[in-house]
């Protein structure tokens, strides 16, 4: 299958487990990228005739490192210094670059390849030019440092001397050029500092909220406190006559409320403020009195979900996603049967930086400040929003404070761009933090029925998991979704995996490792349930487990495409996930791990996103119920490369940390209301809870994937299963506190 | 209101409504994009900056109160970006996102100016009021420790 934007939307929307794999199923190579854009190495290469060496990234940058990622591969193949290379963001050009978006870790297995073979055309380009000047054969001449080299005569020019000449030459088919061996590379595998860090050290104006315009106009929004709700009556007249303010602007919005809110519902009715500063806009926004017709959402409450979900848990499930053996059967006769229920919260994304965008609309045209990760689909909503034609729109896109899936939708951008179509000046528009607690699109939460089977042996029998998410009877709430291949499905020798859905008001998205990060609590803290149950060590019970594969992937078992070594698969390969588990129970010491009162360890581990993680966990708990997270061990397996592995590390941890946070948050509804709305009670792990973490990677001989998702799912069950190893306490609700445990 | 700051050893008048937060002063009238908001209720520290050599979160600090104190930003922590803070956190690439980082950087110089070799305990009770979404904490802490041991250094020499 080729990736493109709509089953990328398709997987944003339904994501989870097992449908995200589609994405993965065949990572491009250059050439199949290259039919679809022009992707030659003249865009993304241009060499200044004293040899440096200005490379293009494509990618939206977040903090995930695509503005060193991507430009290594091509440095590497272009057989330069990193020293001697200028990183440039690219503009939204498609057409030019390529695939422009960062989600879905989906950067290293999609650019791998055709990022590396621009590299190498640009090279071979950098030959002929020598070749051709010098009147030898390519064939003799060889490149190091951003030079060619022709040994037999001695003849050296550096790539600043070629470039012109190359650059006129026609680049060749990507798919002809030569690609280095593995163990020649000297940037792969070689830790690059950020290429932003000196400015981000020094305060420079880096990011979209930096934005600065002449003439520029600041805007703040006031929406309804429950989704969609819609403005009656406000006084308008007031706030135009406030200091500052230049304009007010209604927006009636186009969402109408429904048990099935899409990924991007349209424009959240409001008031704009817009004014000289966005102090001025916000200061007179606390002026505002609005009368709302609240709608519909105004009747949703979290306890009403919880109410309703417990009756959906009770009923005959609603879809049947994947059934095999007699899963009634092992329930009944088994030596032990578990049953339980699993509970997890709606979260909110809280990036740094709040959304914004900046927008100036003039002589028909617009131009955007955008940092979206998924720019394209940004300009389509603004075209389609405006009534102006995806041509007449130009995408700068700029460094953002964070996105861990918030920004793929593009709803802030919209609004900039409406605003400014209706303002005669650049418009940057900032939400403020509490309306982007309130206004975000939730990692939505969900309840699980689960039945668990052992036999007199202590082996699984049987899994019945029924997850209760929301949604209407076609669709489930983006993020909502799950994958009929997800973990342990096709292991228990009776499975079944069931759906239902309440109807929700609330716009849902994709929160890193969308599914992932609340399935993968769910089922690896049943196993260790099950493990306990059957009296067993729950590391020995589920290699067992993975050692024994029942059934094919309802996807098909399939190898992606590569023309120079294996490729990741986008199936679960349980060598893999074993891979990682042995190894994070060896580092951790999990053998010989002592077993006290108020301390234990928890292990845990996933697949999702083509990579694998396992995570052992060392707890400390008080008489209080207060955790401390002594220690993190994590093993990743992402293939056979670690591309900048200092950045790897660090994204590797920050998983873990964002995993521990995940632990303390929630949001909740009161009559549609959201009862959150600032860090203090939407919480991020501060750096007195960070424990020690220490990161390997399990080199397999898989082309590389992405890293940015699947170091975060295993951190949640692995505290949890910890936190049972030290107490006897099973935490089968989360946020903590609903379980009656907090952080130390 | 004309209100006299003192900002990065600089003297400048701004025109402003008394009550506005030094942050949106630093960002919006004298153009000091470093120090970023994040919560504007002093909950996440990345608007931290240093009012006479003591880290404050500038969200929360209505300019009024500013008055002849002099106010430090990332902008003005060193000409070069030379501060050993800086040059710590450059050569362990601490960052990610980097929004957070002016905040965290701001009160780890106010740290180690007056702690110039904190323990781990210190470091958390110094750091705790500073958030980093992407939970770059474990290179914060090594940075500071360097930067410590860079300022030893320094002083010896």
């Amino acid at each position: 299958m080729q990736m493109n934007r709509r089953s990328f939307l398709q997987l944003t929307a339904l994501a989870g487990g097992g449908l995200a794999l589609d994405l993965y199923r065949s990572p491009l190579s250059g050439a199949q990228e290259a039919k679809s854009s022009d992707l030659t190495p003249q865009a993304f290469i241009h060499i200044a005739p004293d040899g440096i060496v200005t490379i293009m990234a494509r990618a939206s940058e977040s903090g995930q490192g695509m503005r060193n990622m991507l430009p290594m591969l091509i440095a590497e193949e272009l057989d330069v210094d990193w020293k001697d290379v200028r990183v440039k963001q690219a503009e939204l050009n498609e057409k030019i670059y390529g695939r422009q978006f960062s989600g879905g870790s989906a950067n290293t297995p999609l650019g791998w390849e055709p990022m590396r073979r621009v590299g190498a055309a640009g090279r071979q380009l950098l030959v002929t030019a020598a070749a051709q000047t010098w009147s030898v054969p390519e064939t003799e001449c060889t490149t190091a440092h951003g030079h060619v080299l022709h040994g037999k005569s001695g003849k050296s020019a550096g790539y600043g001397e070629l470039a012109a000449k190359a650059a006129a030459l026609p680049a060749p088919a990507l798919d002809t050029v030569k690609l280095k061996d593995p163990k020649d590379y000297t940037i792969i595998g070689h830790s690059q500092p950020g290429v932003d860090t000196h400015g981000i050290v020094t305060g420079k104006p880096l990011f979209g909220i930096d934005m600065e315009l002449p003439g520029m106009l600041y805007a703040s929004i006031e929406k309804a406190p429950v989704f969609a709700g819609k403005v009656k009556s406000a006084n308008i007249d007031e706030i135009k006559g406030l200091k500052g303010v230049r304009h007010v602007l209604v927006i009636d919005g186009g969402i109408t409320p429904a048990a099935y809110t899409p990924w991007e519902p349209g424009m959240e009715p409001g008031i704009a403020i817009v004014a000289d500063t966005w102090w001025q806009a916000q200061s007179a926004r606390r002026r505002l009195k609005v009368e709302w017709d609240l709608g519909p959402a105004a009747t949703q409450t979290t306890d009403g979900f919880r109410t309703k979900a417990a009756e959906l848990l009770q009923a005959e499930p609603a879809n049947k996603l994947r059934k095999y053996g007699d899963l009634d059967g092992a329930l009944k006769s088994s030596a032990k049967v578990v049953e339980a229920t699993y509970e997890y919260p709606f979260i909110a994304h809280v990036t740094m930086e709040p959304q914004g965008a900046t927008a100036h609309w003039k002589d028909g045209k617009l131009e955007m400040w955008s940092t979206s990760t998924l720019p394209e689909d940004g300009r389509a909503l603004v075209a389609k929003t405006l009534g102006i034609e995806p041509t007449d729109i130009t995408t700068h896109m700029v460094r953002a404070g964070g996105s861990f899936g918030r920004r793929l939708q593009n709803d802030y951008l919209v609004e900039a761009a409406w605003i400014a179509k209706r303002v005669d000046a650049p418009v940057k528009l900032l939400w403020s933090r509490e309306d982007d607690v309130t206004h975000d699109p939730f990692r939505p939460g969900g309840t699980v029925g689960l039945k668990g089977a052992v036999d007199a042996q202590g082996k699984l029998t049987a899994w019945r998991h029924h997850l209760v998410s929301y949604g209407d009877d076609k669709h489930m709430t983006s993020g909502g979704g799950i994958g009929q291949d997800t973990y342990p499905a096709g292991f228990p020798p009776a499975y079944g995996l069931y759906t239902s859905a309440q109807p929700l008001m609330l716009r849902t998205g994709a929160l890193r490792a969308p599914g992932d990060n609340a399935y993968c609590w769910v089922a690896q803290s049943f196993l260790d349930e099950m493990a306990f149950a059957a009296g067993r060590d729950p590391l020995e019970f589920q290699l067992e487990l993975l050692s024994n594969k029942q059934q094919p992937w309802s996807s098909g078992d399939h190898d992606a495409v590569g023309d120079h070594e294996p490729t990741g698969q986008s199936v679960l390969i349980p060598e893999r996930f074993k891979g990682v588990l042995q190894m994070a129970a060896d580092k951790a010491g999990w053998a010989k791990r002592t077993k006290e009162p108020g301390r234990g360890m928890g292990i845990a581990a996933w697949f999702c996103h083509l990579g694998y993680f396992a995570e052992v966990v060392d707890v400390t708990v008080n008489e209080e119920n207060q955790v401390k997270v002594n220690q993190v061990w994590a093993v990743g397996d992402v293939g056979s490369q670690i591309i900048n592995p200092a950045a790897a590390d660090s994204m590797a941890q920050g998983g873990i940390v964002e995993g521990m946070s995940h632990l303390g948050q929630e949001i909740t509804l009161t009559d549609g209301v959201v009862d959150q709305s600032n860090f203090h009670n939407h919480p991020l792990v501060r750096m007195r809870q960070v424990p020690k973490i220490e990161v390997y990677w399990l080199k397999t001989n898989y082309a590389p994937t992405g890293l940015g998702e699947p170091t975060l799912p295993p951190t949640l069950p692995a505290v949890t299963n910890a936190i049972f190893a030290a107490t006897g306490k099973r935490i089968r609700t989360i946020p903590l506190k609903r379980s009656g445990f907090s952080w130390a | 209101m004309q209100l006299k700051l003192n900002v990065n050893n600089v003297e400048k008048t701004v025109d402003v409504s008394p009550d506005t937060p030094l942050l949106w002063v630093l960002r919006d009238v004298l153009d000091l994009k470093g120090s970023k908001y994040g919560c504007g209720i002093g909950s996440c520290g990345a608007c931290t900056v240093l009012l006479a050599g003591k880290a404050v979160r500038s969200c929360i600090t209505p300019v009024e109160e500013v008055g002849d104190k002099a106010v430090t930003t990332i902008e003005g922590l060193s000409p070069d970006g030379l501060h050993p803070v800086q040059v710590a956190w450059e050569s362990l690439d601490v960052p990610q996102c980097g929004y957070c980082q002016a905040g965290q950087i701001m009160s780890a110089t106010a740290l180690l100016q007056k702690t110039p070799h904190p323990t781990d305990a210190e470091i958390d009770a110094a750091m705790s009021g500073n958030v980093c979404r992407c939970g770059t904490y474990p290179r914060i802490r090594q940075a500071i420790h360097e930067a410590a041991a860079a300022g030893a250094q320094a002083r010896n020499q």
